[in-house]
């Protein structure tokens, strides 16, 4: 029987990043649809009613809301490759502490770097320099955070390498000599193709950036 | 296993201690309970949650989990022999986690929301709304959850009914502190039947604080919240 899988999304988003990897991983096809978030679909509407946010997973008409859900999701059923979790259940809880790490506050801690300035830009940059080295610490020597094989919190923090140019350009600081090794985990996550084939232009990104913020009045 | 094979860092009226707890009762596993003392942390919080230092911590053959519903996803995966705490269906867990993720990311922040709000009827009025509202999106859940039992879970309690059931008690404080109906048998009536079933349960019980308790509990630290700072 053929899966239908929908993906909602919106390119610059890291969530939406992180399930376009997980389907990519597992070898998933499936429809990519883009929304417009300033006219959103019916369909996203009717699919997450709660948060009305992208992305949005559909598995044969059936939406699944949130990330790192998603993602979650997608290992337990198509659970035959290319797992994303270790087998042990401490190692498992570690990896989800830490891909809970990334989402408590690695994207409102970013977005007041570019979206502000001054003393308040200079605590956000801080503390998202603070963060990258807890990460870093938590990597160490490893090729990726689950080890040999990429895996949940590779998937949940790599979406977050489209963003550094924008951070760095914004808070006129470099993340590569902040945080080399983490610069490394990146790079090394990059050369997989299902991490460049869903990772948008740096550049882009950042042009993006500016344009959100001319739009929403922030200088 | 013996028991101080396991131990739970944490304090007997935080919501997010009653989620492990509930989680070991269900799977019958003895721990011992280290109460920390409210307002300092043990030498052995600061080092088993060095990132948050927060409880509650499950110390399980001396490794530190943390995050209370990762700590009941680890004790589900750990104690196979006991029923099982998540949905074995992968749509119905992504659906569980879903609720759990807007318990705690929305919900209770405006349960929270209402006793932090000290000015004005409007306001709160405000709060008290959001907190309906959520219920009100719970309540409709509930009938898709359920497949005819009485919990979230089923039959038997499971991850979203210890998602949200560990904060009824700190519901009914907040009601009577500001004098608000919140848990509403005409709004929720699935809510309100669950919440019974949900109190009643072996495993719960014995864990869930009075109500008198917790609010004799919440007027003493509200009142340290709120005197002023010593010189």
């Amino acid at each position: 029987m053929a899966d239908e899988v929908i993906l909602l999304n919106f390119w610059p988003s890291v969530f939406g990043m992180r399930i376009r990897i997980a389907l990519a991983e597992k070898g998933i096809e499936y429809e990519y649809r883009e929304e417009d978030l300033w006219n959103k679909s019916p369909l996203l509407l009717k699919m997450n009613p709660v948060h009305k946010k992208i992305p949005v997973l559909i598995h044969n008409g059936k939406p699944i809301c949130e990330s790192l859900i998603a993602v979650q999701y997608i290992d337990e059923v198509w659970k035959d490759k290319s797992p994303f979790f270790p087998s042990d259940p401490y190692e498992r809880a570690q990896a989800r502490f830490w891909a809970d790490y990334v989402d408590k506050k690695m994207y409102s801690i970013g977005r007041t770097v570019w979206t502000t300035k001054g003393e308040e830009q200079e605590a956000a940059k801080k503390e998202l320099i603070e963060m990258l080295k807890v990460l870093e610490g938590e990597l160490g020597d490893k090729a990726y955070f689950g080890g040999e094989n990429f895996g949940y919190i590779d998937i949940a923090l790599i979406p977050f390498y489209s963003r550094f140019y924008t951070l760095e350009t914004f808070g006129n600081f470099s993340i590569e000599a902040e945080c080399p090794k983490l610069m490394g985990w990146a790079k090394r996550c990059h050369k997989r193709e299902s991490v460049s084939n869903s990772l948008p232009d740096f550049h882009e990104v950042y042009d993006f950036v500016v344009q959100l913020n001319k739009r929403l009045g922030i200088s | 296993m013996s028991t101080s094979d396991v131990k739970l860092l944490g304090g007997w009226p935080s919501p997010f201690v009653m989620r492990a707890r509930i989680a070991l009762n269900i799977k019958s596993v003895d721990y011992e309970f280290l109460q920390e003392k409210v307002g300092e942390k043990s030498e052995l919080l600061l080092k088993s949650n060095p990132v948050y230092k927060k409880i509650p911590v499950l110390i399980h053959a001396d490794k530190p989990i943390c995050e209370s519903l990762i700590i009941v996803q680890y004790i589900d995966e750990v104690w196979t022999s006991g029923p099982s705490i998540l949905p074995s269906d992968p749509y119905d867990r992504a659906i569980a986690r879903f609720w759990a993720a807007y318990i705690d990311d929305k919900w209770f922040p405006s349960v929270r929301g209402i006793a932090l709000i000290a000015e004005g009827d409007e306001e709160k009025k405000e709060a008290v709304q959001e907190v309906a509202t959520g219920l009100e999106l719970l309540e409709d859940a509930f009938p898709k959850c359920n497949k005819g039992g009485n919990f979230f879970g089923g039959e038997r309690i499971g991850y979203l009914d210890i998602a949200l059931g560990c904060f009824l008690a700190w519901l009914r404080v907040t009601e009577k502190l500001n004098n608000v109906k919140l848990l509403d048998e005409a709004k929720t009536p699935n809510l309100c039947k669950w919440a019974e079933s949900f109190c009643s349960d072996a495993a719960v019980k014995d864990v869930m604080p009075e109500t008198d308790k917790l609010l004799g509990f919440a007027k003493v630290l509200m009142a340290r919240f709120k005197a002023p700072p010593a010189n």
